[in-house]
């Protein structure tokens, strides 16, 4: 996902300086890759230069000057058309679970892809618990929910391709013994 | 037996006819266990849950309760231990369309000899207790999927079982109402500490449990068939 756009629907949301644009981030997009404080000001420049964000004001506390920034008009606009702007659905997708079963059973059998099916299932069915724990806190707001149904419906597409494999897998094996 | 396991499977061979369904499952559940059973459609997962639930008898093997065998126990034992121990709840929760949610909730403790106004308050707290008070007087006609289906967890829980067995609770509800009936359901079973075998084929369905077995074939994943006729046509693939 582009950066740019997450801080600008960020920005969008209340002007905010750097380190607090990296905070926010990771408490909106919990289920997201943490995003390293060099990115966040690197972009920053660059939609800077864009003309899509500007500085507001420049807040003196203890430690060194933090320029605030806010979304420009054109930043808005730009914004506005990504958030409706259709994704292009993949085109390879191909990962590395796939990858490991088709090399499994190309040099290494049946039994070696399928126990780590079965390995693999448990470990994403338990990060599929973590997500329904923060799913079903009485606390978690729509975001985080919204953000949790999101990983534990792509874990589970993964889960789902396990566990066909996985019959495949045996029907394959039995195949090969008659 | 371990002080705290409530339920307990020790090679459970099932067949129907030449076909068989369990071929030598073990399992034990501990007080307070959320457990889910998993498995494809056909794999046995269900064979299994009326097994341990003492709805059907094995044709080997042993299911105990408390440390008591219930494969063996009589009918009319094992009917007693569904009534007072047990709750049993299904894809379609089998609320009884002519009475009214209360009376649906209230049922299993007026079967049981249980005065009909304390039966009444009874089931009006568990209705509260699944969000659902206010469908108190609403025969199930008038309800949504959800809440009919709450209405049955409710009545499943009723009598305070030490076990309560879900087979597919929400394969009949949309995502949101299933994930509401769920949410409920194990948070409301925590709180009692009451153990939980919730069988499905959906792995959604099986994160909101503690942990999970998977059926396939009629075993457990990845563990052999016990020797035996009835056995004989599972094999794990391992």
């Amino acid at each position: 996902m582009s950066v740019g756009f997450a801080l600008l629907g960020l920005l969008a949301e209340g002007q905010r300086h750097g380190y607090d644009l990296k905070q926010q981030y990771q408490r909106r997009f919990p289920a997201a890759k943490p995003v390293a404080a060099a990115q966040i000001y690197a972009t920053l420049d660059r939609l800077f230069r864009d003309g899509l964000v500007a500085p507001a004001v420049t807040e003196r506390v203890a430690g060194p000057d933090r320029i605030v920034f806010a979304v420009t008009d054109p930043g808005r606009t730009e914004l506005d058309r990504w958030l409706s702007e259709v994704e292009t659905p993949a085109e390879y997708v191909a990962n590395v679970l796939a990858m490991k079963v088709t090399l499994a059973l190309l040099v290494a059998g049946e039994s070696v892809a399928a126990d780590f099916l079965r390995r693999q299932r448990k470990a994403h069915l338990e990060r599929m618990r973590e997500y329904t724990r923060v799913k079903t806190d009485p606390h978690a707001d729509v975001l985080r929910v919204v953000a949790a149904d999101y990983a534990i419906n792509h874990l589970d597409a993964d889960l789902r391709w396990i566990d066909t494999t996985l019959q495949r897998v045996a029907h394959l094996a039995k195949e090969l013994r008659q | 037996m371990t002080a705290s396991e409530v339920l307990a499977a020790r090679q459970i061979v099932k067949s129907y006819g030449n076909s068989p369904a369990l071929s030598g499952v073990s399992l034990s559940a501990a007080r307070g266990d959320v457990l889910a059973i998993t498995g494809p459609s056909g794999s046995g997962k269900s064979t299994l849950l009326l097994c341990l639930a003492g709805i059907l008898r094995p044709d080997a093997g042993e299911v105990c309760f408390a440390g008591q065998r219930i494969d063996t126990a009589s009918e009319s034992a094992r009917s007693a231990l569904r009534r007072r121990e047990f709750g049993v709840l299904f894809q379609f929760g089998q609320v009884v369309p002519e009475l009214t949610a209360q009376e649906n909730v209230a049922l299993p403790l007026l079967l049981s000899g249980v005065r009909r106004r304390e039966a009444m308050t009874a089931a009006r707290s568990w209705l509260d207790r699944f969000g659902v008070a206010d469908l108190g007087d609403q025969r199930p006609p008038q309800m949504s999927g959800g809440q009919a289906q709450r209405v049955a967890v409710a009545r499943a829980m009723v009598t305070e079982p030490e076990v309560l067995f879900a087979d597919e609770p929400t394969g009949a509800l949309d995502t949101l109402a299933g994930e509401q009936v769920l949410g409920q359901l194990t948070r409301v079973a925590r709180e009692a500490g009451t153990t939980v075998l919730l069988v499905t084929h959906d792995a959604q369905v099986a994160a909101y449990a503690d942990r999970e077995i998977v059926i396939r074939d009629g075993l457990v994943d990845g563990t052999a068939a016990v020797p035996g006729p009835s056995a004989g046509q599972h094999r794990a693939y391992t």
